[in-house]
């Protein structure tokens, strides 16, 4: 059974439907992120699942026991938030005590536990301090203290980091997934910032209009998108529209060239494919104009955008433009203008059928 | 880096608190006179003795506080439940905290007198009834907008959420998390009424109660030198109330630019 579940979780404002009925399931201690972009739904989840909102329909389920209905004082679910939620008129170790003053603990074990919660997140010394003497930083690591300090079934976070810097962002991401592991706490996350996601969680469910594209582990998120728009979503993606010519080498012809795809093998020749190409696995090398060796695309470089130890690559080709991700070492070898062979290995891109994305028929089965 | 302000200014200023001090002086200096030719208390004295001040300004006192308690006791919930759940309806709430300012208070006795008509005796013929019921009327705008600019300071929505998730129900939410946070407004809201309440004639004449600007009418009509005495300890009083306002609303200015600030950090 799994720990926490969402089933067939419905929740419309008006003529808008923020979700569409999901189904999500987590197992104990994991630690899942809801992605997607401002409107896909995630906060309206999150919210549904500590009891903020009520759903139109579908059930909640924490153990196996339905919490639907269940107020949110008594869900025992701690929650960090977006904004700085500190109570104004209580100090640090106030903060964190509140929860446990509410559920009637001892002062010596009140003040053990704020010792100890502080000194997790790092903030031993401060527990003296008002909110308005902590920095947005200081002030989110106290609010995940006083969270934590409840012992709660489960942690949700709604975009705990959007309000920080990005080197405070990058330290205590990394920070709230230490704790979540020391303490093996299940957690649900919300974010749009996909690199938050994708390095911090076990799973990742990616949401779009209220409905999930897909779930998985990072990894998979990544490197095996369901739909193209998880595809287009995370990272970068090249999108080549192609058709398949022969099924036996997995060949298909993209504006005229023919490439090789390893995932193509064995569809039926003539179907339209959507093949799905990182800008990192794109390899180039120099070459004569308009002429490309076998499996390979003539292109030119449009321009150069620095990264830092990356330099990303527009190039252009006659049937459309392609972006590859390149050391910057080997970018200044191939200033713009340079025309070059762009290739990338057969087992490297990914597939979508053209006539029928999945969120496509998903879309036409909903009405 | 300061700045020295131009002439102009300082003249501007000058004839500006000449507007407000002149009056003000030239009353004082009436009410120290007392018809002699040397200064003297004389006019102060004459109704600091008399008893009716005392009981009156008692009175007063009394009403203002029965008010004040009655108002928060009345909005806090109300103002918190409307940002909190009901944000449509803050143009309604407005609405009706202008309402004291266009009915004229004349017209507001008349019709409290109608809608109180039946009522209890120990209700309608005492001031810490029915007089009390008007001024909580007539106070509204001062504790609305007072209550309204403190809860729109701070974040209602977050701040009940994260007390909630702690475990906390709605009681305790109001009482600890809410209510401290909107402290200085509330007591802005209840220097407010303690100013309207001390100085509000037309509704306690027109009932018949004798309050304290009853009183100072009277004797207003009757004695001129006490009356320009009285009107200065009037004044002092107002003035009393306005600079706690001032010190109350500074201490929350100071603490909301320091929270502004280490946000902005």
């Amino acid at each position: 059974m799994a720990h926490v579940e969402l089933r067939e979780l419905r929740r419309t404002f008006g003529p808008v439907i923020a979700l569409h009925g999901i189904d999500i399931a987590l197992e104990s201690g994991e630690f899942l992120s809801l992605l997607g972009p401002s409107g896909c739904g995630k906060t309206t989840a999150l919210r549904l699942i500590a009891g903020f909102d009520r759903p139109d329909s579908g059930r909640i389920l924490v153990d196996g026991k339905d919490m639907t209905r269940v107020p949110p004082s008594r869900r025992d679910m701690g929650m960090v938030f977006q904004a700085y939620s500190l109570f104004p008129n209580m100090s640090a170790e106030q903060n964190v005590e509140f929860g446990l003053r509410i559920r009637g603990l001892g002062r010596p074990e009140r003040a053990a536990k704020v010792a100890e919660l502080l000194e997790l997140v790092g903030l031993g010394h401060a527990g003296k301090r008002y909110p308005h003497q902590l920095s947005g930083g200081m002030q989110q690591r106290v609010a995940l203290a006083r969270a934590l300090a409840i012992e709660p079934r489960v942690l949700l976070l709604d975009e705990p980091l959007s309000a920080l810097d990005a080197k405070v962002r990058v330290q205590l991401r990394e920070e709230i997934r230490r704790i979540q592991l020391e303490l093996g706490i299940t957690t649900i996350y919300v974010t749009h910032d996909q690199e938050e996601a994708l390095s911090i969680s076990d799973r990742v469910a990616v949401l779009s209009q209220g409905r999930i594209e897909q779930i998985g582990t990072p990894v998979e998120i990544y490197g095996a998108p369901e739909t193209p728009f998880v595809a287009e979503f995370i990272g970068t993606m090249n999108r080549l529209e192609a058709t398949v010519t022969d099924p036996s080498t997995g060949e298909v012809d993209y504006g005229g060239t023919l490439l090789r795809v390893d995932v193509v093998r064995g569809r039926p020749a003539g179907e339209h494919v959507l093949v799905l190409v990182r800008p990192e696995t794109i390899e180039l090398e120099q070459g004569a104009n308009g002429s490309a060796p076998n499996g390979s695309l003539a292109v030119e470089i449009v321009s150069h955008t620095f990264l830092g130890a990356v330099t990303r690559l527009r190039l252009s080709c006659p049937a459309g433009e392609l972006t590859a991700d390149v050391s910057t070492t080997r970018a200044l070898a191939i200033p713009v203008g340079t025309q070059a062979h762009a290739s990338f290995p057969p087992a490297t891109a990914r597939l979508l059928t053209l006539e029928q994305p999945a969120s496509a028929a998903r879309d036409q089965d909903g009405r | 880096m300061s700045r020295r302000p131009s002439l102009s200014a300082l003249a501007w200023l000058l004839l500006g608190a000449a507007y407000f001090v002149v009056p003000l002086a030239a009353t004082a200096e009436f009410s120290l006179k007392g018809g002699l030719s040397r200064y003297s208390f004389a006019a102060y004295s004459s109704f600091l003795d008399d008893p009716q001040f005392r009981e009156t300004f008692w009175l007063s006192f009394k009403l203002a506080l029965e008010t004040i308690a009655i108002s928060l006791v009345l909005f806090v919930p109300t103002v918190y439940y409307v940002h909190l759940k009901l944000p449509r309806l803050r143009p309604v709430m407005i609405a009706l905290s202008l309402l004291p300012f266009v009915v004229p208070p004349v017209v507001l006795v008349v019709g409290l007198l109608g809608v109180y008509r039946g009522a209890p005796e120990w209700f309608i013929a005492k001031p810490e009834g029915f007089l009390v019921a008007g001024y909580v009327v007539l106070s509204f705008p001062f504790i609305y907008w007072s209550l309204d600019a403190g809860f729109r300071a701070i974040d209602v929505h977050t701040l009940t959420e994260a007390s909630q998730s702690l475990g906390a129900g709605w009681r305790t939410t109001l009482a600890r998390v809410i209510l401290p946070n909107i402290r200085a407004a509330a007591l802005a809201g209840a220097f407010l009424t303690l100013a309207v309440v001390m100085g509000e004639f037309t509704m306690a004449n027109l009932a018949l109660f004798n309050t304290f600007p009853v009183y100072i009418n009277y004797i207003g009509e009757t004695k001129a030198y006490p009356a320009a005495a009285l009107s200065i300890v009037s004044f002092a009083i107002t003035w009393i109330a306005m600079l706690g306002l001032l010190f109350v609303g500074r201490g929350r200015g100071r603490r909301v630019a320091q929270a502004e600030s280490a946000v902005m950090t």
